[in-house]
């Protein structure tokens, strides 16, 4: 047998073995290095005696359970069209050029990966965008590489 | 207790139904159909597919019938203007999802989207192909289910019959919106998943989604093939249903009539899959007794309770979910595989015939069959010992393609050499079949008497119910199995294979209290096989069992001990049960396997 | 038709009222004396489907047994909205306070803040808040606790039995109704789930009366009600205003001068045309013409430089990917709708394949299982309707 990651142990033990609990162990194993991998998977399931199609299935039905390799910092942009208004698009444009990827991949350093997302709930400080958790607003071309700079120089 | 009734108008009429019975059912007793897709007898409701929406007076919505239970005061209409309107646009939208080239679609003319799409007349030209944009693919990995996503309508009956009557949940439902489909784990290939080959999901796909991976076309090269000789063996549960594909009502009896049309499409020997019942029950009971002996004798460490193997299904699912319990199994083949087993070496020899050139046919009520047959154990003739497995549903194809008139042509007997049964065998194709067969034959060896059931029929382990149980005390045992004396010889029987898990969760944790367990994947044994005629539920398989257990009752031989032709197999052949030709052919181990 | 000046409002932001004075008064009171008040007062649910909040309790009161749940439903993710994660920023505690207020009504020891994963930064503070709450609620000897609950990132979460669905592991796909949560929710037990804005009005109406409350607004749309204002405005931010004012009195005070359309109630909600702001009145009743749904507040403001076709064009696009999709007229029906609209802008359908979409839109209305699937035609056909020629040029 597999040695099962500690990570899903851990989580699982913290929350326990119910159904119920399977969001919060998700987003906790996820957290341990951004996103869920096919082993992340199985072996929840067979901790909480699921089926791993159907923990897949759960998974894959939330936006933030990347089951996707991701880099150190995710960053979301917001794509409805109240940002769209005040220019989101430049600001992705930013991105994309200054991390040298487009949208849905990760720069080769494995820093950052550039996604978009719905509507964040920043609407009246437009253009916004979330990097992890942490939300950005009133985005500028040039506000926005700061922040990223910064981001650069901590990880 | 009294259970409160609803008064409601439907269509018009004012009628009344008891609480709790959904506008579907309410309907159904009135006498209208309502069309569904998702909606399936067998399982939960799910209330996606919205083809059953009806129109209720004072509801700003249209609810689905299947889903809402009938309320008091009620006015439903069923077949309003606005109804048709909304379930016209609903199928619309499933067929602009839909690959639509029925023509070659293997369920064609016995498809749920195809008939509702003709009844309601469908522009496939109004809504856009969303199909040509999609990388759907499909999946032919699997030696026994084809899944082609181009085809499936997102019921989810396969999830549902995946997750509540087999607890395997090999597919599911991943993504959402308009990347929602139904997959395996990462959409990994069917092949490489816990799927244990039941069908059950195929049986209960209203599209050409799920399909059996036929074999027709081999059969058709081999049986035209000179040099071959080709040999089919069919179980016991396809005679009784066979008739279904080619016009018969359930539970028919058409034995006869498929043996001449099995004669008719060519095969050299038609012969019969109840012979290696027989011979199943032979090893089977013996190895019973021997691990009753071991254990309460030798005081050996043996498995018990011992479980049944015919169930390929079973077989994969106790391997996936249960790897650390394999020891419970019976060591001996299914009959399929003994059938084959013996043909390439006993009836090669004795016709003179090199086993090369041998071809085993077999038509099974099973997908699981045909990856059994591909096992890499199953090869201990030399050579594959089962070449090539059929469902029910293509053998119908293959007659209606020789041209056959079913219904019209005689009856004829199996060939002689591996085509006698007995009853025991017959009854295999229903749940309770081998434990009431191996009972017959094992109460006769220990004691020298009959079972003590009148005629023979062992009725508590008859009928439908998920998980059955019996008792039969020993008394009176012949001097060689004194050690039995007085025991009283505790089975159960469980088909499906959630109630299998309710089973083998006490097996596991040492807590079973039987000394032998009859396990079917399929609700009601063989005869709701993965490869039986579609439709299925509760009531035809009720038929098709009934149908068994007629032929039974008709056959002139109904222990396994007795058959002929068996008897004739270990004098001149096998020598004894578990004897050494027998353990080499005829028993074999399984495999640990991943729940992934 | 009954409208109202558009008057500012200062109530859930308020800071000259204790929450613990608020609860230590209404935990007086009886169970069918709150609930009575909450009938009198006309409170909606202000999370979108507007059900009169005290009959909801009062449901879930009547339930027998000694399990139920009191949710409190702060995944706002209508686009144009983000009023909640101000209410939970900045007055949380009154957020908690009517959750306790619920508990007590109806007899629940949990209770739940089901927090949309984007609003994760607001975890530190709401723990913290809840600390204290947990305080108070020792004092005042009431058995009852909340718990964070983080969202997975799906829309369709704010469906209040997909959000029970995802809280119980799974996927969050809205249930057949009924049960209704007050009878079989979260985990088969009586449940209320409540918007985080809802449940703030319920502790203000027991600070004012229900008398006061149902003074402000219009018939049907009694009280206050936060409105997200954002897009084409100066003024872009959060806004409590009374119920029933017209659409054309707040274009005044939040356009730019040169307001197209807006947008009511999200993408959910409908679009107005300049020519219908005047017949327009935000309250709860009807829907295109004359009055329309507030849903969650969100108010899009869109001048004459946006291409409509665009606006529906991310609408769509954000439909065709939050639908759950197990049900068949949202989820193929909204992947038409996009495709329909590219399609016609390209030139390779007709004009007149806008009526058979509009058709679809309908059906869509009728027969899709839950709200997200049923209001896709809102947008869509409001859109259509008043800015047909943009679809097609």
């Amino acid at each position: 047998m597999r040695t099962r990651q500690s990570a899903v142990k851990a989580a699982v033990e913290k929350h326990g073995k119910e159904r119920k609990n399977l969001l919060p162990i998700l987003q906790e194993v996820k957290r341990s290095k951004n996103y869920l991998s096919r082993s992340d998977i199985s072996d929840v399931a067979a901790e909480m005696n699921l089926s791993s199609a159907y923990v897949y299935g759960v998974a894959s039905f939330y936006h933030f359970l990347d089951l996707e390799e991701r880099g150190q910092n995710i960053i979301w942009i917001c794509k409805t069209i109240s940002c769209y208004m005040k220019g989101s698009k430049d600001i992705l444009l930013a991105l994309e050029e200054a991390l040298k990827i487009k949208v849905g991949e990760t720069t080769s350093d494995g820093k950052f990966t550039l996604l978009q997302t719905n509507c964040i709930g920043w609407c009246h400080k437009g253009p916004a965008m979330l990097i992890n958790d942490q939300p950005f607003t009133d985005l500028t071309t040039e506000k926005v590489l700061n922040i990223i700079e910064e981001y650069y120089q901590k990880s | 207790m009294t259970v409160k009734m609803i008064n409601l108008t439907i269509d018009g009429k004012k009628i009344g139904v008891p609480e709790g019975t959904t506008l579907l059912e309410a309907a159904k007793l009135e006498k209208v159909k309502i069309p569904t897709l998702c909606y399936h007898d067998d399982l939960c409701i799910a209330g996606n597919c919205r083809v059953c929406v009806v129109e209720v007076e004072g509801w700003r919505v249209l609810p689905a019938a299947c889903a809402t239970p009938a309320m008091e005061g009620m006015v439903v209409y069923t077949n309003s203007p606005l109804v048709r309107r909304a379930r016209r646009d609903i199928l619309a939208l499933l067929v602009s999802e839909h690959s639509t080239q029925c023509t070659t679609c293997y369920r064609s003319t016995n498809c749920e989207l195809q008939e509702l799409a003709a009844e309601y007349n469908i522009d496939n030209e109004i809504y856009i192909n969303l199909i040509k944009d999609k990388h759907f693919t499909i999946d032919r990995t699997s030696w026994a289910i084809e899944k082609d996503e181009t085809k499936c309508i997102r019921c989810q009956r396969c999830v549902r019959t995946c997750a509540e009557l087999q607890k395997v949940n090999a597919l599911d439902v991943i993504h959402k919106g308009a990347n929602m489909k139904i997959a395996t784990f990462f959409d990994t290939v069917m092949s490489e998943v816990v799927c244990t080959n039941c069908g059950q999901c195929i049986n209960r796909c209203p599209t050409g989604a799920l399909t059996e991976r036929r074999y027709i076309d081999e059969i058709w090269d081999a049986l035209g093939d000179p040099e071959k000789h080709v040999i089919v063996q069919t179980a016991p549960a396809v005679r009784v249903a066979l008739g279904e594909v080619l016009g018969f009502e359930p539970g028919v009896r058409v034995t006869g009539k498929m043996a001449t049309a099995l004669k008719h499409l060519g095969f050299d020997s038609v012969l019969d899959t109840d012979f290696a019942a027989d011979l199943t029950i032979m090893e089977e009971g013996h190895e019973l007794l021997d691990r009753l002996k071991r254990k309460l004798v030798d005081k050996e460490d043996v498995s018990l309770p011992l479980m049944t193997s015919c169930s390929p299904g079973w077989i994969k699912f106790i391997e996936h979910m249960y790897p650390d319990h394999l020891g419970h199994l019976s060591t001996c083949k299914s009959p399929q595989q003994m059938f084959g087993a013996i043909a390439k070496t006993y009836y090669a020899e004795r016709k003179g015939l090199d086993p090369k050139n041998i071809v085993n046919v077999s038509v099974m009520p099973c997908s699981a069959k045909k990856y059994e047959a591909n096992r890499i154990e199953m090869n201990d003739s030399g050579f594959q010992d089962v070449d090539l497995v059929c469902t029910t549903r293509e053998l119908g194809h293959m007659i209606r393609q020789s041209g056959v008139d079913f219904k019209e042509i005689p009856e004829a007997k199996f060939d002689p050499f591996m085509g006698d049964s007995t009853g025991a065998a017959v009854i295999f194709g229903a749940t309770g079949g081998v434990m009431e067969a191996a009972l017959r034959t094992a109460y006769e060896v220990v004691t020298g008497r009959e079972v003590p059931f009148d005629g023979l029929n062992i009725t508590p382990v008859r009928g439908m119910d998920g998980i059955r149980e019996a008792k039969v005390k020993l008394e009176n045992v012949l001097p060689e199995w004194s050690f039995l004396e007085g025991v009283e010889l505790r089975v159960a029987i469980a088909h499906g294979l959630t109630n299998a898990t309710q089973i083998m969760d006490d097996v596991a944790i040492g807590n079973s209290p039987y000394h032998f367990i009859e396990i079917m994947a399929c609700p009601g044994g063989c005869i709701g096989g993965g490869g039986q005629p579609i439709p299925t539920n509760a009531e035809i398989r009720r038929k098709r069992a009934e149908a068994i257990y007629t032929e039974d009752e008709k056959m002139v031989i109904r222990k396994s001990h007795q058959n002929p032709e068996v008897i004739q197999l270990y004098k001149e052949f096998l020598g004894k049960p578990l004897g050494e030709k027998s353990h080499h052919l005829l028993h074999t181990k399984y495999v640990r396997r991943e729940r992934v | 038709m009954a409208k109202r000046k558009l008057k500012r409002v200062d109530l859930i932001f308020s800071q000259d009222c204790s929450c613990k004075d608020i609860l230590t008064a209404a935990l007086k009171k009886s169970r069918e004396e709150i609930i009575q008040e909450l009938i009198d007062s006309g409170l909606k649910g202000r999370g979108g489907a507007g059900f009169p909040t005290g009959l909801k309790w009062k449901m879930a009161a009547a339930e027998k047994g000694n399990r139920k749940y009191v949710i409190c439903n702060a995944d706002e993710g209508e686009p144009g909205t983000f009023k909640d994660r101000e209410i939970l920023d900045r007055v949380a505690l009154k957020v908690l306070g009517g959750m306790a207020l619920c508990a007590y009504v109806i007899d629940a020891r949990e209770g739940y803040i089901y927090l949309r994963y984007e609003y994760r930064f607001l975890i530190p503070k709401l723990e913290k808040m809840i600390e204290t709450f947990h305080k108070w609620m020792d004092e005042f000897d009431l058995d009852f606790r909340v718990k964070l609950f983080i969202g997975g990132g799906a829309y369709v979460c704010g469906e209040e039995t997909s959000l029970i669905e995802s809280m119980e592991g799974k996927r969050g796909e809205p249930r057949n109704k009924p049960p209704y949560p007050t009878n079989q929710g979260y985990l088969g037990k009586p449940t209320v789930v409540n918007n985080v804005e809802t449940l703030v009005y319920t502790m203000m109406i027991m600070r004012i009366g229900a008398e006061e409350f149902k003074a402000m607004g219009i018939e049907g749309s009694s009280g206050s009600k936060l409105f997200s204002v954002s897009g084409d405005t100066h003024k872009a931010g959060i806004y409590e205003i009374e119920m029933g004012m017209t659409l054309e009195d707040f274009v005044k005070e939040f356009g730019d001068g040169d307001t197209k359309a807006v947008q009511v109630g999200g993408a959910s909600g409908f679009c107005v045309p300049r020519k219908r702001f005047k017949e327009t009145t935000i309250g709860f009743q009807g829907g295109l013409k004359g009055f329309s749904l507030p849903t969650g507040g969100s108010m899009m403001i869109f001048n004459s430089s946006r291409s409509m076709y665009n606006v529906l064009h991310n609408y769509l696009e954000f439909f065709e990917e939050e639908s759950c999709g197990q049900c068949t007229p949202c989820r193929v029906g909204c992947q038409q709708l996009l495709k329909g609209i590219e399609a016609i802008k390209r030139g390779e359908k007709s004009h007149r394949y806008l009526n058979d979409l509009m058709r679809l839109s309908e059906t869509m209305k009728l027969t899709a299982k839950c709200g997200l699937g049923q209001s896709v035609a809102n947008s869509f056909a409001s859109i259509v309707e008043n800015f047909r020629e943009e679809m097609i040029y």
